[in-house]
């Protein structure tokens, strides 16, 4: 069965999916979006590096999105907004990694296979990696996931509570590095944050508890992952964006259906 | 034996000082009062007693085991995140339905477990979160500012219920307000704070010491000073029942 592509490609999409949607709902319910888009520039600069040193690149990925990850969250609050900051250590990562993959003399990279994603071309041990991956994340908020509810409403409610936010802070930090370095492969750097905020944002309007907009979101993701695999399939589209767009396509109706049935309600 | 003990605490911020010197015990069942004006440090001190800010010098001792009930002065639920009263509740601890309804019954607030926190009126989102401060039975109850945003019958109604509670359950109480003539009358001393310890004692001597007057001034005496609070009449309605 895992000798089909196809099959190899939806597991990966699903597993990236599963992984997304509960960090996504803390990425949504924080406003941290940009965070999400500034670690996965930076993941670039570490698929660079990880190829300039011949290394594999998922823990090149890891490590370098985990610093910029850590970084952010130590200059936060030192005279510039979270935003400013951001996207300056967001676009430079990027930037960077970009001018770092052209250096690299003698080895043929596809550049578009990071920027968005090669999906088609997971091996087995990909799919070891993603699930792996994903288990670890989806285990990591599991285990946190009072603590970190109780750290996103309000920071001296959580240390009232015997709780550290920022302990908490640094959790979601690691979670994010983990799911950008696998999620490089499935819709690459450019569009994870998408497939972390958008089934998430779709998610809420169906919710009314926050674990129960977690489950929701993590299967508008899978159904995303699946029906862009089999649109990319059907009209010979990249497949990366083409579940980006069925998860956009989702959030779009589940709108238009709220706004329709408030109206008429 | 006291709760919580602060020694000779300061607390200061890149370099700038916001409290020194402050000392002050908390016995078992007692309801203290900090007043203060704005910038006097009085949030600092609660941030320092939580353990959410390191001191800058001095201690803090907790009886060991002490539970500390927090209701925060302001409590921002992001429109994206779905929370029923009854999840909000339950995130304090393991829980039970039943026990979420006690608590939510004794703050003033029963019957409305299922509806979301961001439906709810300015008062009845105080209750809940008073019920929740509430849920794990605490020995000490530390309040914010925690009427911000009701208005005067909300807020005195809301402090008669916190006064009336821990009466009953023998709950100290900690509590920062600019409500002064509404908290003073329920409050067994009042400490009085501008980046140090001003004054300190029962509210009848508070009011009249010279640093609180010259801190409050002396024109709005009458209003803010010491206000005794009687029942002279009486509302047959709830204010927070009735939304």
């Amino acid at each position: 069965m895992l000798d089909d592509f196809m099959v190899r490609a939806t597991l990966a999409g699903i597993g990236v999916a599963f992984a997304a949607a509960p960090l996504g709902c803390f990425v949504v319910w924080r406003r941290m979006a940009y965070f999400g888009d500034a670690t996965a520039h930076a993941a670039i600069l570490g698929v660079a590096l990880s190829l300039t040193f011949e290394l594999p690149v998922f823990p090149g990925a890891l490590a370098i999105a985990l610093i910029m990850a850590l970084t952010v969250t130590l200059l936060a609050g030192r005279g510039y907004a979270m935003d400013t900051l951001l996207g300056v250590l967001a676009h430079s990562s990027l930037a960077f990694g970009l001018v770092a993959v052209s250096f690299l003399s003698g080895i043929r990279i596809d550049l578009m296979a990071y920027l968005f994603g090669d999906i088609l071309a997971v091996s087995r041990l990909d799919l070891l990696v993603i699930w792996g991956g994903a288990a670890l994340v989806v285990g990591l908020l599991t285990w946190r996931w009072s603590a970190l509810l109780t750290s996103t409403l309000n920071e001296e409610l959580a240390y009232s509570s015997a709780i550290n936010p920022r302990r908490e802070q640094l959790i979601l930090t690691l979670s994010l590095a983990i799911t950008v370095a696998v999620a490089i492969k499935v819709v690459g750097v450019l569009l994870i944050a998408a497939l972390l905020i958008i089934p998430a944002a779709a998610a809420r309007g169906l919710a009314r508890t926050p674990e129960a907009m977690a489950l929701i979101a993590a299967a508008i993701g899978a159904v995303s992952a699946v029906g862009g695999l089999q649109g990319a399939y059907v009209f010979d589209a990249p497949a990366g964006p083409s579940i980006v767009c069925v998860a956009a396509l989702i959030f779009a109706a589940l709108n238009l259906f709220g706004w329709r049935s408030k109206l008429t309600g | 034996m006291s709760l919580i003990s602060v020694k000779n605490l300061a607390v200061a911020y890149g370099g700038h000082t916001v409290l020194r010197d402050v000392s002050f015990e908390l016995s078992a069942g007692e309801i203290v009062t900090i007043v203060g004006p704005n910038g006097s440090g009085k949030t600092s001190l609660f941030r320092a007693i939580i353990g959410a800010t390191e001191p800058a010098g001095g201690e803090i001792s907790r009886k060991s085991g002490l539970k500390i009930g927090y209701v925060p002065q302001r409590l921002h639920i992001d429109p994206t995140l779905p929370m029923t009263v009854d999840r909000f509740m339950r995130l304090a601890g393991k829980v039970s339905s039943s026990q979420c309804e006690e608590a939510l019954t004794i703050a003033g607030v029963p019957n409305i477990q299922n509806r979301q926190m961001a439906q709810l009126s300015g008062g009845q989102f105080q209750r809940v979160l008073l019920a929740r401060a509430l849920i794990n039975k605490p020995d000490v109850l530390l309040l914010d500012e925690a009427t911000q945003g009701l208005d005067q019958p909300g807020s005195a109604a809301f402090y008669q219920q916190i006064e009336s509670v821990c009466r009953d359950t023998e709950c100290s109480v900690l509590m920062i307000s600019h409500e002064l003539h509404v908290v003073m009358s329920a409050s067994d001393r009042v400490i009085c704070l501008n980046g140090h310890v001003c004054c300190e004692g029962t509210p009848a001597v508070v009011a009249s010491a010279p640093e609180y007057r010259a801190l409050f001034g002396t024109g709005t005496g009458g209003a803010l000073a010491l206000y005794k609070h009687d029942h002279d009449h009486d509302h047959s309605h709830a204010h927070e029942a009735a939304e």
